[in-house]
């Protein structure tokens, strides 16, 4: 391994799309792990694993762009329709706080109401009462709020920044491939909407985390085309802190029910349809993961996502090129909402990392330590 | 520590010693310890993954021995407590087998595979706990009354602390009581009640239950007589790497001798509802279990890989490892299978024991759920019967 192909500081000889997609599919999920734990060890050199203290919030489930692998949208009229008051939302923040969390994950669904005051008039009144950091809305509603207020993505974030915008949240990324885009999210901005909501906020100062969401319908190219999007700008911003890489959750989505209904009917095993009838494996999701820590040699920081992996295998993630344990997840709807629900606390969190010979470490947004545990 | 002249003992297929085993468990190269251990399991099993369609039965949950690690034990009386009678155990294999996988395609791949029976499951799984008033004799009917009504179905029944609990109710010699279960239609024997053999430990978790010594006397008649079993370890507890290479280490002589074992079976302690999680501290690193900490849930998957390729590389005369799902979840048991595992236990309807204990998985797995885990992980998925003789190669 002297000479090794896939140098990981300067970029030389960094790994080609075309290799990317040819060690995805023909290396041995041992080689890609050993590769991606020694790029790890190198770039996190203490064995430290950091997490976040920090809550999911989510205003409204209420959305118009009704995304087939989602589980969590309502439509307004639905009797499960919700938008949360403002008491509630101070309730969830002070709670927050109390519990020693330092960020507010705060994300929600397109509401055909909501226009850009909705959302100053939210940050302001966070901002004016607690000093915590917001970390919030992902592309796809910053590129709605835009387009409702006409405006430029410019102008919007810029708004949304001075209103206490501290950070923008990868979401909303689902595979960056159009072709895969129009299938499952048709309204949802397509791939260069999202990176240039990225990139406009990378030039304002405003840090992001990128997310994939894979195991529905993709195939290992549109994989590494979404890797090679987000390496491309990365290497023009350096806005983004980490990358995660994360499975699509069938329970109770549209995608999972579509499908289920047409293997019935053609009473055969399509491989498309075996995918997201069951959604990716745990070698899998580590195959993926190790890529990602191979392939964004740009990117400092990858997570291990134990919301939808469980901690057993987010543990084993750490081995596979994750170098942190994402949020501790005082509260989380939206995977929760497809069935899926890790009770996890911030002790299992802190043991998974040590029970991996590795140092648990509490972390702000832009990956700063706040503690060692 | 490198672990090169490990290497090149199972590149050259000689045995391990056990200072060699607990080399590997204090190790942090998971991809040596990976690729030496699916080497092994290559050599002994090829690509395939093995699967069984089951049913668990588990007669009562009412026991006399109440171990601290078990969530699924009553005293009789208690809230919870039951029992099955013998008619109810043959309804629930005749009607419940066939109605928990009513899953579309899944109906018609068993009718494939079940040409022998009507049933989808070829194996019944029961264990159940040391009830203090039912006779030997009840046991022996159940067994006639499962062959009556199934003949087809193999029944691997009764752990040895179940079986040397007969042998003391019934006042027969431990090889008559094997001999009378066999002749009533006893199969072969699973390998629960193993725990950990270590006096010290046992004190801790299960005082009332069997040493090892008799454990491993209990499978040595079996074996001698002609009755295959499997064996366990339950690990993640009370117990160091110490115990469990000692542990694995008599399995691996009484092998030797017998070869009446088909399968080892790492299965990792669940907390959840036992009087365990309460009472014990530790830290979820066996070696460091003196700094303290509390027990938590399932927090280490890097430690049942871990223990899984070991067990592969230092039970070389094991034909079999077993991961068995309902313990380790279905994602960890898939990983297994790049860690030295060859079998992943199977369908299982109606899984209670573990799930008292707070088991994340789910309670039956379907066929093509098994396939595709098996599949994705670029294995061959072997649907086997009890012995391991395929019943159908899917590929």
């Amino acid at each position: 391994m002297k000479n090794r192909k896939y140098q990981t500081k300067k970029n030389i000889n960094r790994i080609t799309k075309k290799e990317g997609l040819k060690l995805f599919k023909s290396a041995d999920l041992l080689g890609l792990g050993t590769m991606a734990d020694k790029i790890r060890q190198e770039l996190h050199t203490k064995g430290i694993v950091t997490f976040i203290i920090d809550r999911n919030i989510n205003y409204t489930n209420i959305c118009i762009n009704r995304c087939s692998f989602c589980a969590f949208w309502r439509d307004e009229k639905s009797p499960e329709a919700y938008v949360l008051d403002k008491k509630t939302l101070f309730k969830k923040i002070k709670e927050t706080i109390a519990l020693g969390g330092t960020q507010i994950l705060i994300q929600g669904g397109l509401h055909p109401e909501f226009d850009i005051n909705y959302y100053i008039e939210l940050l302001k009144s966070i901002k004016e009462n607690f000093n915590i950091h917001v970390h919030g809305f992902s592309p796809p509603e910053i590129a709605y709020i835009a387009d409702k207020a006409g405006f430029t993505l410019k102008k919007t974030i810029k708004i949304l920044k001075e209103a206490g915008l501290d950070s923008i949240p990868g979401g909303g990324a689902e595979i960056l491939s159009d072709r895969i885009r129009k299938k499952l999210s048709p309204k949802k901005i397509g791939k260069d909407r999202w990176l240039r909501v990225m990139e406009e906020a990378h030039k304002l100062g405003i840090k992001t985390t990128a997310t994939m969401m894979f195991g529905s319908i993709e195939k290992p190219e549109d994989i590494v085309e979404h890797l090679d999007a987000i390496r491309k700008l990365q290497d023009k911003t350096h806005g983004f802190t980490a990358f995660i890489p994360w499975s699509f959750q069938p329970g109770n989505t549209e995608l999972a029910q579509r499908t289920a209904y047409s293997v019935q009917r053609k009473n055969a095993l399509r491989r498309t349809h075996h995918a997201v009838r069951y959604g990716a494996t745990a070698v899998e999701y580590l195959r993926v993961l190790a890529l990602s820590r191979i392939y964004l040699d740009n990117v400092p920081n990858i997570q291990a996502s134990w919301v939808t992996q469980g901690l057993k295998l987010a543990q084993i993630a750490l081995r596979f090129g994750a170098n942190d344990f994402g949020s501790t997840m005082i509260e989380e709807n939206v995977v929760a909402s497809a069935g899926v629900k890790y009770m996890v606390s911030i002790n299992d969190i802190l043991n998974a990392i040590k029970g991996a010979s590795l140092k648990p470490a509490q972390r702000d947004m832009y990956y700063n330590i706040i503690g060692y545990m | 520590m490198s672990l090169k002249k490990i290497e090149d003992k199972v590149f050259s297929r000689k045995r391990l010693t056990p200072d060699d085993a607990l080399i590997l468990f204090h190790s942090e190269d998971i991809f040596t310890l990976g690729r030496l251990a699916s080497q092994v399991a290559y050599r002994i099993n090829g690509n395939n993954a093995y699967f069984v369609q089951n049913h668990h039965i588990n007669p009562t949950n009412i026991c006399v021995n109440r171990c601290k690690f078990c969530a699924f034990s009553r005293s009789k009386g208690e809230k919870g407590a039951y029992e099955l009678s013998i008619k109810d155990i043959i309804k629930k294999l005749g009607t419940e087998g066939s109605g928990v996988r009513g899953q579309g395609q899944d109906k018609l791949n068993s009718s494939l595979v079940t040409r022998h029976s009507s049933l989808p499951f070829t194996e019944v799984h029961i264990v159940g706990g040391l009830h203090p008033d039912w006779p030997f004799d009840f046991y022996l009917e159940m067994l006639r009354q499962i062959k009556k009504s199934f003949p087809h179905i193999h029944i691997k029944a009764f752990t040895a602390v179940e079986i040397d609990y007969f042998s003391k109710t019934s006042g027969l010699s431990l090889t008559d009581t094997l001999k009378a279960l066999k002749s009533a239609g006893l199969d072969s024997i699973p390998g629960g009640g193993a725990e950990i053999f270590d006096v010290k430990v046992r004190a801790k978790i299960c005082p009332e239950k069997i040493n090892g010594k008799r454990w491993l006397e209990v499978m040595e008649k079996a074996h001698s007589i002609g009755i295959k079993s499997n064996a366990t370890m339950l690990y993640g507890h009370h117990e160091t790497y110490e115990h469990r290479v000692e542990h694995m280490l008599k399995l691996r002589e009484l092998q030797d001798r017998t070869g009446g074992f088909q399968a080892f079976i790492p299965l990792s302690f669940h907390p959840k509802n036992t009087r365990l999680s309460k009472t014990v501290h530790c830290s979820p690193r066996p070696r460091s279990a003196k700094r303290g900490g509390l027990f938590t849930v399932h927090s280490n998957g890097i430690d049942d890989i871990k223990t899984i390729a070991i067990s592969r590389l230092f039970l070389d005369n094991f034909p079999h490892i077993k991961a068995y799902w309902i313990m380790l979840g279905e994602k960890i048991a898939q990983l297994s299978l790049m860690f030295g595992a060859d079998d992943l236990d199977g369908t299982i309807i109606e899984e209670k024991i573990t799930h008292s204990a707070g088991a994340l998985s789910e309670k039956a797995m379907s066929k093509a759920e098994l396939i595709n885990l098996i599949k994705k992980a670029g294995k061959v998925p072997v649907e086997r019967d009890s012995f391991y003789k395929p019943v159908k190669n899917l590929e």
